[in-house]
Parts: structure tokens; sequence; C-alpha cells
């Protein structure tokens, strides 16, 4: 559809809205998760819900779809008013649970994040598809296996007939995404409630299902709400915004209009913490920015324009020399291996102090081995790393502790990587106390409490537990802990990657701020090509296991070589609704690492294309 | 420097002891109310018992409950209520000893196999698994065929039918512990193993092993007095719970109240141990607390 074509349909339908929130407000105990929300949403429209955390956008949509009473919460007041095909306006929020029922998957399907819990690991894609069509169509069993195998054709899913009798964990993410698409499809709902439907996926395959939904939209002429905090898939899919602040709708309006010209501040803050590519890549060094934060609904702006020139060019802190790492996954009946998983394939490359190198590149692409390799939690099957000219395997065991020390991970979830039952205070003392940096507690704590400060905690919240701070404030307290062990390189494996755009645009720059004070190196593992452009010196690209494009960061993302770069950078959503490209939907899918015993992937060679840039094969 | 400050997510981190936590609970409320009342017989029985135990013809034989005589008198004329009273000295510690003795010989065995895993693992959890195969009463009865019998032997012989049980449980939670980020990030730090066991991995199984405790100290308890029962622990005329319904046995038709009152203590103190045992491993979490 044109943009002037949705204007225009959005204009005179008016009148007879498909959906009309009023007044909605839900609670959960005394907590009021959203209150008195009003949308309205026309028949083939796409309306975007976005905010942050606990913003309630997702309790929004399960209010809609009557599912609040699942979740202990309660619709305290206000109405859903839905027009149904046959039985004109209902109010889904007074309607009894059995009518709901009927509606839900009939009239509205909803689409959610995690696909392998949406589907049934017991049973075969057949099995889940047809049920859904037999209890709301009827039919023989014949004919609902080749309605759902119409279905699979239609989410453009390769091979559809083998599909069909596969089982859910046979098959990759974006895969089950498209079969959770075919069963909310399955009864030609009219309005599709899609919760962060490409969230847990890799950018490329993200890709692939948004060009799919808007295809089906198209199709089928169903309207989509879509929820997300990613204001890059908003300027992309929507006609409508509705900005979503602590349970309250600060801000609604015509997507170009609210990219345009944001009214309130929040959308402005949110606006600008989004990560645009190409928006850092005029100069040959990152730099950071000020960032603007909210605080009790006042927007502020925090830190200052600072070029990133941290790099000491002179000797390399870490060298990888031809890693490789295999795992055995499947074995014969005597024990013997017969496949495994080529994580990484003679990986090379250097970290030069102060200097921030990604490694970027899809689920399975191997970028969390070689951080783990670096990390001495995984023993390369081949290949040396050293550190400061020291190779790890020619080190004794007390080095290679004390090793430890100088090289520290930073996670992706925060909340995993703390103990539970221990105080950050405790957490973040830990690398103090394992290599005995300081003496007594009261110099511990000392320490504690001035490294928190330094990464923006209170010093006296040290004595609180980990599930009493948010997520961006555990990836602060994560990073506290690495300064404890007073780190030369942090490998930061998707350490922001499950934060809020604003908190992730903090976290940032709080990482960039410690660089240029203490000189830190970072190994950056991330699939996010916006972040890395934002962060890193250097960008390294992974592909199985192999790495098929490095160099600084204005080669490899103003003009990459490589087509998986090419691809990579063409997959990453464009924050602004003008720009809005229209994407075919392939369904490629990436190739397996895993391979038969005896039949190793050709090692890819790298050439100089330009100074310090190098590409695979060429 | 501190150039963001974020409030932090405010909860009600809640300070109060685990005692007054567990006394807000109904049902463990009334728990640790019983489990009082029987601690302070064991404790204070020579004060609370109206006579002597062991004393004979301080009443007809075979009497039936009355205001003398709460729980009936036996065939020799003792105070059931009193033997009732002093037996929970013997009953209850002895349980408990027994439970401690195969909670840590079980758990040290079970943590070890968990955490260093491999080959030392497979054949250690296919050994337990051989042992769990025998019912460990009959177990603890071959234990106490060797040992001899007397009350000592009694209380070695169910810990150890025990120690299979428990390394089991704990070998699992150990694994799974152990996979924890945290685990990892400790170990990336350089952690020794001695303090990864320690600090990361004992207080994160603490849980499973304080409702496994107390879960088995009602069975434990059960499984000693089972064997005086058998006539393999205390010997008569020691006044304990199970020797006591052994000796009831004969005359459950004319004098129940010589089997009832001891197995209603026995009932009493296993049911309400559990109760807390429950309510304690909720407490221990520290990601519940504050939740009612």
């Amino acid at each position: 559809m044109t943009r002037e074509g949705a204007a225009f349909e959005a204009g005179c339908v008016e009148a007879a809205p498909l959906l009309d929130v009023e007044g909605l407000s839900v609670r959960f105990g005394v907590t009021e998760a959203v209150s008195k929300i009003d949308l309205t949403l026309s028949p083939g429209q796409t309306l975007a819900i976005v905010g942050e955390s606990g913003s309630g956008k997702s309790v929004t949509a399960l209010a809609i779809m009557g599912l609040t009473p699942f979740a202990d919460g309660h619709i305290a007041e206000g109405a859903i008013r839905f027009r149904t095909r046959d039985e004109g306006v209902i109010d889904l929020a007074t309607l009894p649970e059995p009518k709901l029922r009927r509606i839900r998957g009939s009239e509205i399907a909803m689409i959610f994040q995690e696909p392998m819990t949406a589907l049934n690991p017991v049973f075969t894609i057949a099995d889940q598809i047809t049920e859904t069509i037999l209890e709301h169509q009827g039919g023989s069993a014949r004919e609902a296996r080749a309605e759902a195998l119409r279905l699979l054709k239609k989410v453009r899913l390769p091979d559809a007939e083998a599909m069909l009798d596969r089982y859910p964990h046979q098959l990759s993410g974006g895969m089950r995404q498209r079969v959770v698409i075919a069963m909310a499809l399955s009864c030609r709902p009219r309005l599709l409630i899609a919760d962060e439907p490409t969230t847990a996926l890799d950018v490329t395959v993200q890709a692939q299902i948004m060009a799919l939904l808007a295809e089906l939209k198209e199709e089928t002429g169903a309207a989509i709400i879509f929820i997300t905090h990613d204001m890059g898939l908003v300027a992309e899919t929507a006609d409508d915004v509705v900005v979503l602040y602590e349970g309250k709708k600060v801000e609604e309006g015509r997507i170009d209009r609210l990219f345009a010209t944001p009214s309130h501040p929040y959308t402005r803050m949110l606006l600008d913490a989004v990560p645009r590519l190409g928006e850092f890549n005029d100069t040959a060094l990152p730099y950071r920015q000020p960032v603007t934060i909210m605080e009790r609904g006042v927007a502020r702006q925090v830190g200052e324009t600072q070029v990133q020139d941290t790099v000491d060019r002179a000797a390399p802190l870490l060298v990888a020399d031809k890693l490789t790492a295999r795992f055995a996954v499947k074995h014969n009946v005597i024990g013997r291996a017969t496949h495994l998983v080529h994580a990484a394939e003679g990986v090379s490359f250097a970290i030069h102090p102060g200097e921030t190198l990604a490694l970027v590149g899809e689920s399975g692409s191997g970028k969390s081995t070689i951080g783990r390799a670096i990390q001495q939690l995984v023993r390369p099957t081949s290949g040396e790393i050293s550190f400061d000219g020291q190779a790890y395997g020619a080190m004794t065991d007390s080095t290679r502790r004390a090793l430890k020390r100088d090289v520290h991970s930073i996670f992706q979830d925060p909340l995993a990587s703390l103990n539970p039952r221990r105080t950050v205070g405790d957490s973040i003392a830990e690398p103090i106390r394992i290599h005995g940096l300081l003496q007594g507690d009261a110099a511990i704590l000392d320490r504690v409490q001035g490294l928190m400060a330094e990464v923006g905690l209170v010093p006296d919240h040290h004595n609180l537990y980990p599930h009493q701070f948010s997520g961006g404030q555990r990836q602060r307290i994560c990073i506290a802990r690495a300064l404890a062990a007073e780190a030369r390189l942090i490998v930061a494996d998707e350490a922001v990657s499950a934060l809020d755009v604003s908190i992730q645009a903090q976290i940032v720059q709080l990482l960039m701020r410690l660089q240029a004070e203490q000189g830190l190196s970072y190994l950056f593992i991330s699939h996010d090509m916006a972040v890395v452009e934002k962060m890193a010196h250097r960008v390294a690209v992974m592909y199985l296991g192999q790495i098929v494009e490095i160099g600084p960061r204005q080669a490899v993302i103003g003009a990459p070589r490589h087509p998986y770069t090419q691809r990579l950078l063409a997959s990453v959503p464009v924050p602004d609704p003008a720009r809005r490209t229209t994407r075919s939907s392939d369904a490629s899918e990436v190739p397996s690492a895993m391979r038969r015993v005896g039949d190793p992937p050709v090692q890819v060679q790298l050439v100089e294309v330009a100074p310090d840039h190098f590409v695979a094969g060429a | 420097m501190t150039d963001i400050s974020v409030p932090v997510v405010p909860t009600v981190a809640s300070k109060r002891g685990v005692f007054v936590q567990l006394m807000r609970r109904p049902t463990s409320g009334v728990a640790i109310i019983i489990l009082l009342v029987l601690v302070s017989f064991a404790v204070f029985a020579p004060w609370i018992a109206p006579f002597d135990p062991s004393r004979a013809s301080v009443g007809p034989r075979l009497g039936g409950p009355d205001a003398t005589h709460l729980f009936g008198t036996d065939l020799h004329g003792r105070d059931v209520f009193s033997r009732v009273v002093w037996g929970a000295r013997y009953s209850l510690p002895v349980g408990l000893a027994t439970l401690l003795l195969g909670l840590v010989a079980g758990g040290a065995l079970g943590v070890a196999l968990g955490y260093i895993g491999g080959r030392f693992d497979a054949v250690g959890a296919r050994v337990v698994d051989v042992l769990l195969g025998f019912p460990a009463i009959v177990m603890a009865i071959l234990v106490v065929s060797v040992l001899g019998v007397g009350l000592v032997k009694v209380v070695i012989a169910v810990a150890i039918a025990d120690i299979p049980k428990f390394a089991r449980v704990i070998r699992g939670a150990t694994i799974v512990a152990k996979q924890n980020l945290f685990v990892e990030s400790a170990v990336a730090m350089g952690a020794r193993s001695s303090r990864v066991m320690f600090l990361h991995v004992l207080p994160t199984i603490m849980p499973t092993v304080i409702l496994l405790g107390t879960l088995n100290l009602g069975g434990a308890i059960l499984s000693t007095a089972t064997l005086s029962f058998l006539g393999l622990g205390t010997q008569p005329p020691t006044p304990e719970w199970g020797t006591m319904l052994n000796d009831g046995r004969d005359y459950i038709r004319y004098a129940p109240w010589m089997m009832i009152a001891p197995g209603l203590a026995l009932f009493l103190a296993i049911i309400s141990v559990n109760l807390i045992g429950d309510r304690l491993s909720e407490i221990m979490d520290p990601r519940s607390r504050g939740r009612e």
C-alpha cells in the first residue's frame, strides 16, 4: 500500500473503526499497569504501540485479547469495542470467557515474541496448525491438512510439504516464527496483534519476517497492532504510532508527523536514543555524544561530545592467531563423534590497547565462542591466543589464572551473571577478593563504593540484591565488577542487546567514557550494526565461524565489500519513515555450521582491498 | 564522578526475621507452635510429666484416659502421657541426629559428584542409583544387623541408608546450579573451585538442601521409630515413641490409647516439621522476599 493510499483509507473509514479502545485501565493487584488509554484502529491499518519495558504496551495487547486474567490482572475500567464480522460491535472488556475464546483466533490473532514457547514441542507443525483450523472452521482432517500446507506456502516457508511433519525444535527461529504467523492466519483474522515478533530473531531474519508481515497485510487486508520498542521497525511498517510511557499514552499521530515533529519530551528522547546506521560514520574515529535521559518526566542531557581517540597502535594487547574451535555434536553407537560444529575456523585478529574491536555476526556465527576462548572458558581445538605478547599455551597455570583478572566478561543477561543471593557490593568485590587486590573489609567497601559512583550508581546501595535493580543498573554493576578487577580487556558479549534503547545509549556512553579515562580495550560482540558503528574502532564480520571482512569502522560499514556484510547492513531498520524501502521477502536460511567429521569447511583467504581492510575471497 | 543517577526499582526488602515470617502464615505458624510444644516436652520432661515414666503401678493396669492419666495407663500401670512427654527426649534428637549425619555425608557426596562431573560422576552416580534400588528401611535393617542393636547404631544405620537419596537429589541440584551464568563468570574471574563451590554453588542449592532436610526430618524420626518398633533400637522400658507403639501393639483392641498417644505425637512432629520445611524453602529465596 502506498503512503497516500493508507492515508486515504484511514481518512474515509474513520467513521467505522475496527477497534475502539476507550479509557482502558488494567490493574495487577494495586499497581495500575495501564491507565486510561484510548486507541482507534481502522480496518487494514497498522498501528504501532511503542514504549520501553514496563510502559504497559504488552499489557494493552493482553487486554485486547482478553488474556489479562491469565496474567493475574484485570481490566479496571474502560471499553474495548471491536467490530466483529457478523455480530456487530461488541465490548471485549465485558465479554464472558467462552465468547472471547471464539473471537480469539477467528477474529483476533496474536503473534508472540518467542516462537518456541508459542509452539507445543511434542506436536508436529501439521498437528498444531490443523488443530486451530478444525476448532474454528470444522471440516475433515484431510481438508485441514491441505489448508495448513497452503498457509505454510503463504508464509513462504521453503519446502512446506516436508515442514508439515517436522517438530518445532527441528526448525530455526525464523522458520518457527513463520509457522506461528501461519497459525495466526489460519482463521483469517481481521486483527493481528504482533508483540515484539522479531526481537528474538537475527537482523536478517527480522527483515524477512517484517517483509512477510507487510505482504500478508496487503493480501489479507487484516489490521495489525504492532508492539515494539524498536523505532527503526516502527518507521518501516506503521501507519500510526502510539507512544506509551509508564502506562500512559503520551503521544499519538501519523508516522511521518511523529518522526518529523515529536511533541512530547519522551518521544523526542526515544527518537534521540535510536542508533541510526550511518549517523556516526562521517569520521574515522568513533565519538560519543550527550544522551538524553528522562527523570520523573523531565528530559535532560548528560555527557559531552568527545572523539574516541584512545587507540595505542604500538603493540597489540591481544592477538588471536588462526583460532579454531570445534565441538562434537553427534556421536555414533560406540561414542565416536560423527558431526562437528565448526564454531570458529582459523580466526585471526588483534586488539590494541584502548581499542574497541566489534565482532559482528548472527546466532551460530561463532562470535561468542571466540569471546569464551579469550576468557579461557573453552579450549580452542587449534590456534593460539596471546595476551601482551605471551601465548596462552606457554603460560603456567598461575599466570593463566592471574590473566583472568586482565580479561573480564560482561554478558547479555546481567541478572543471570550476578549471584542472586549475594549483595551487589559482594559481587563487585569478588575479583578484588579472588585476586587479593586489597586487604581489609573497610578498604574493599571503600573501593566498591567508589566504583559504584564511577559507573553511575548510588554507592549506598551496595547492600541491596541484584533483583532490586533495573536492567540497565544491573549492567552497570557488571561493569563496576570489571573495573574492580582492573581489567584491561573487556569481552562484552551482546552486553547492550537486551536493554531498552535509551538505557542502551547510556551504557554505550559509559563504556566509551571509561575507555577514554582508563584506556580499556573492548571486544564488543554484537549483532547490532548501528550500535557497533557508534562504538567500534574496527569491525570484524563473522559468518559460519570465519571472519569474512575486517577493517576500520568507516571502511566496513561505509564501503562493505563482502556480500554478507552488505546483507547484514541492509537488514538494519532505518528509523526514518521518509526513507522507507520495500523489501522483498526472501526466505533464505543461513546454512548450519555443523559438518561431518572429515569434511572441514574451506578456509577463506582474506585479501587486503584498502589499507587495513581485509575481505574474504575477493 | 556521577553523570547519571537512576532511581532504584522500589522493592519491599523485608528485613524481618525468618521466625516472624514463619509465624505470619497460619499453617507454618501452627506447625511452629506444635513443634515448640514437643520440643518443650523434651527439654522440660521432668517438670511437665506428672509421673515417673518408668515407674510401674502409678495407676490401674490398661486404665483408660481420665483426669489423672490423660492418655491412660499401660500394661504395667505406667502413665502413658508421661511416657509420651519423656519419649520426645529420645525420638526428636535421634531423628535430628540421623538426618544431619545423612545429609552432611550425602550432601558432600552429591556436591562432589555434581561439581567435578566427568568419569568420577558417571561411576559414582551409577553406584548411587544401584543403592537407591534397595528400600531404605531394608538397608537400615541390614546395617543394624551388621552393627548390632542399639540407639546409636540405629542412628548410623538410618543415616547410611539415606545417603544415596540425599546424594542423588543434591547432585542434580548442583549440576543445575553449576550452569548458572554467575558460576561461569566466577570461573572466568579466576575463582578457585573451592570458592565457587562454597560461595556460589552451595548457597544456590541451600533451599533444596533445607527442603530436603526438613522433608526428611519427619522421615528420619519415622525410620528410627520404625526400627525401635521392630525391636532393633531402644529397648523397653525406654519411653521412645516407636518402642511404645510396639508395646501397645498386642493391646490395640483393649487399650488403643497405648498406640494412639505415641502415634499422635509422631504424626504431629512429622507434619509440623514438613510444613515448616515448605515455608522455609520459600523464605530462603531472596527473589520471593516480600511476596506474601
